[in-house]
């Protein structure tokens, strides 16, 4: 069990060297920034000036040491595009993207788990049968084009919610948030639920698939036989048991919500660090690309982590001494 | 039983002109295919698709790519509508330029079908090349093959393109970035997707490997390349092919993303997520058709491929998965 919690932090701290790796090639040995901050028209005195500002005259070594020692206490450079530091950008834009990606996946787990349930118990239902099929539908439906359809519908044709930025923000954990005020959280809505919609889907199939084999089982037959309330069965006896599966599958998915949210941004001009990435990708901003790259990375790196010390914790096959090839 | 197969073999024989077409026609593949429905709309569907975008230039009215034939009076003329200037009728209406819709998403379509097949090509070429070489050689060349593999799958894949793209646009010359973004769409979305590809090959590749044929083959003397290339790769082609359909609608979905996010296909060359870009901003403004119909066609695109790749994934291997 020690030697597999080993080999999985191992094979973190791999997974991180190189995307620093890459990280650092891409900040080093790619594209002329001073063109891109200059322009064409520069003076060879204004590109000596800059070249000693941003520090990309020394030896390649020294500037590895540098971006890594750096990274190590969150300092990225200077942002090409608009001259700030990275790291302050990052600061002032990553609480953005961490709200909405917590509200939608909590919209997510909440409305899969609800609906799943609902779809399972009434298999043969007309609302089930319709819930189901919208879904297949919705789970072919670009991220972006779910965004812009809740725009049309709730923002232009109802105009009940707004159709970009963030509304009115209070002050949560010392950071601006959406959730102190009642602008904020309508603004919140429509992306999240843009966001989450694809694994809400996820959750409610899996949830459904689970509790229709749950409740074949013998134990849940007996449970009717004893005469308990079906609620307390559905939901005390099966939903339970179908919950470890579900589990694993958020976890796992955290990984593309964070990813989408870069679609999601763009698409609400919800001020996070996805539509930071697009628009340093748009512009050739290295620094700002090479630290979200690396944000990401740890990012996913401890969420993997955390996934796979949880198989230990759910799964008791796991903890018996077994070779390699968790999945 | 030996009279009877011999019979159908004369039968064969005596239909040998047309006994291809014939074969194709009675195989477990067509009669699944005529008994789906879904399967048969969503053919026929992509089949139509895939005409518009390669007949494009004989089917669109205009050529969008032609300022000369640009009407600007005829801007925002609505579908079915007569233009201001010209007092042409354009079916589906057009933009502020007045360029009709309809000829911009077949050219559109072309683009994006275009990036989506050679992505998924170049994605199977180098996936199942990397893990013919895994799973045939073993040893520390499948180690840093699978490793990479390993590391590359836990980032999503359209993260994986975003920064191919955007390192690719670091590495092309600003003048030149418009010209080449095409082909960078290709190489960041097929590099993002040569995982699925590798590890599927790789295993089967294991197991074949096994077999007598490829000792026989090794006995007698040929080259590892070309026990892969003859041997191994026919027989691990099979999965290959469905996992393709299924990434092809991905790598459409993929592509129309990062075009609609501004780093993809040019405004020059629209796909049709640029188009989306375009319309989205005439939401507001009223002109819903600038948006509504590249969207549709998308949504036809993705779908119908989606849904025959769900369907050959069934009737090819139902243990795939």
């Amino acid at each position: 069990m020690l030697a597999y919690v080993i080999r999985r932090v191992a094979q973190g701290a791999l997974v991180l060297a190189i995307v620093g790796f890459v990280s650092f090639s891409m900040f080093r040995f790619m594209g002329d920034p001073l063109e891109n901050i200059l322009g064409q028209e520069a003076t060879v005195l204004d590109r000596q000036e800059l070249e000693d500002r941003l520090g990309i005259n020394k030896p390649v070594l020294v500037q590895y040491f540098k971006f890594m020692a750096g990274a190590l206490q969150g300092e990225f450079g200077v942002s090409y595009r608009n001259a700030i530091p990275v790291a302050e950008v990052i600061a002032e834009r990553l609480p953005a993207t961490l709200e909405l990606a917590l509200v939608s996946g909590i919209f997510a787990a909440l409305f899969g788990i609800a609906l799943g349930v609902y779809t399972a118990i009434r298999r043969d239902g007309f609302l089930a049968n319709f819930i189901m099929t919208t879904s297949l539908i919705g789970v072919s439906l670009p991220t972006f084009l779910i965004g812009i359809l809740l725009i049309w519908v709730f923002a232009v044709e109802l105009g009940w919610l707004p159709s970009f930025g963030r509304g009115e923000t209070g002050t949560m954990f010392g950071r601006p948030s959406s959730l102190t005020s009642w602008s904020g959280i309508r603004a919140l809505i429509l992306p999240s639920v843009t966001l989450g919609l694809y694994q809400m889907t996820l959750i409610m199939r899996l949830v459904r698939s689970e509790m229709l084999e749950v409740l074949r089982t013998d134990y849940i037959r007996f449970a009717h036989a004893r005469g308990l309330s079906s609620r307390a069965i559905h939901f005390r006896h099966a939903l339970t048991n179908t919950l470890i599966p579900v589990i694993t599958i958020i976890g796992l998915q955290v990984g593309q919500i964070i990813a989408f949210a870069v679609v999601t941004e763009t698409v609400f001009q919800w001020p996070g660090v996805g539509s930071l990435f697009i628009q340093a990708v748009q512009f050739v901003d290295i620094p700002v690309m090479a630290a979200y790259l690396l944000l990401v990375g740890s990012l996913f790196v401890v969420i993997n982590l955390i996934v796979d010390l949880l198989y230990l914790v759910i799964d008791p096959r796991l903890r018996v001494e077994r070779g390699a090839g968790a999945h | 039983m030996n009279s009877q197969s011999t019979s159908s073999e004369a039968q064969a024989e005596a239909a040998a002109p047309k006994g291809f077409l014939r074969r194709a026609w009675e195989s477990d593949i067509a009669w699944s295919f005529r008994h789906s429905p879904v399967a048969i709309v969503s053919a026929v569907v992509f089949l139509v698709l895939v005409l518009g975008a390669v007949f494009a230039p004989l089917l669109a009215p205009y050529n969008p790519f032609d300022p000369s034939t640009l009407n600007l009076m005829d801007g925002f003329t609505v579908p079915m509508g007569q233009g201001l200037g010209s007092g042409e009728l354009y079916w589906l209406g057009t933009d502020d330029q007045g360029r009709d819709i309809f000829s911009t998403i077949l050219y559109g379509l072309r683009i994006s079908l275009f990036i989506g097949l050679m992505a998924v090509l170049f994605a199977a070429v180098l996936g199942v090349t990397l893990g013919l070489i895994a799973g045939y050689f073993g040893g520390w060349i499948e180690a840093v093959i699978m490793r990479v593999a390993d590391v590359q799958i836990t980032f999503p894949s359209i993260l994986i393109a975003m920064l191919i793209f955007g390192i690719a646009r670091g590495l092309t010359p600003p003048e030149l970035r418009d010209q080449m973004a095409i082909w960078v769409l290709i190489v960041s979305i097929g590099l993002s997707d040569w995982v699925y590809f590798a590890r599927t090959v790789r295993s089967s590749t294991i197991v074949e490997a096994q077999k007598e044929y490829v000792h026989a083959a090794r006995l007698i003397g040929r080259k590892p390349g070309a026990i892969l290339r003859k041997h191994l790769l026919p027989n691990v082609m099979g999965p290959v092919l469905v996992i393709a359909t299924i990434y092809l609608a991905l790598a459409i979905i993929a592509e129309a993303t990062l075009s609609f996010l501004g780093v993809g296909a040019p405004p020059t060359k629209p796909s049709l997520g640029t188009l989306i870009r375009i319309g989205q901003d005439y939401l507001f403004s009223g002109e819903w058709w600038i948006l509504l119909f590249p969207s549709l066609t998308l949504l036809a695109l993705a779908l119908s491929v989606n849904l025959l790749g769900d369907w050959l994934r069934d009737v090819l291997n139902p243990k795939l998965r």
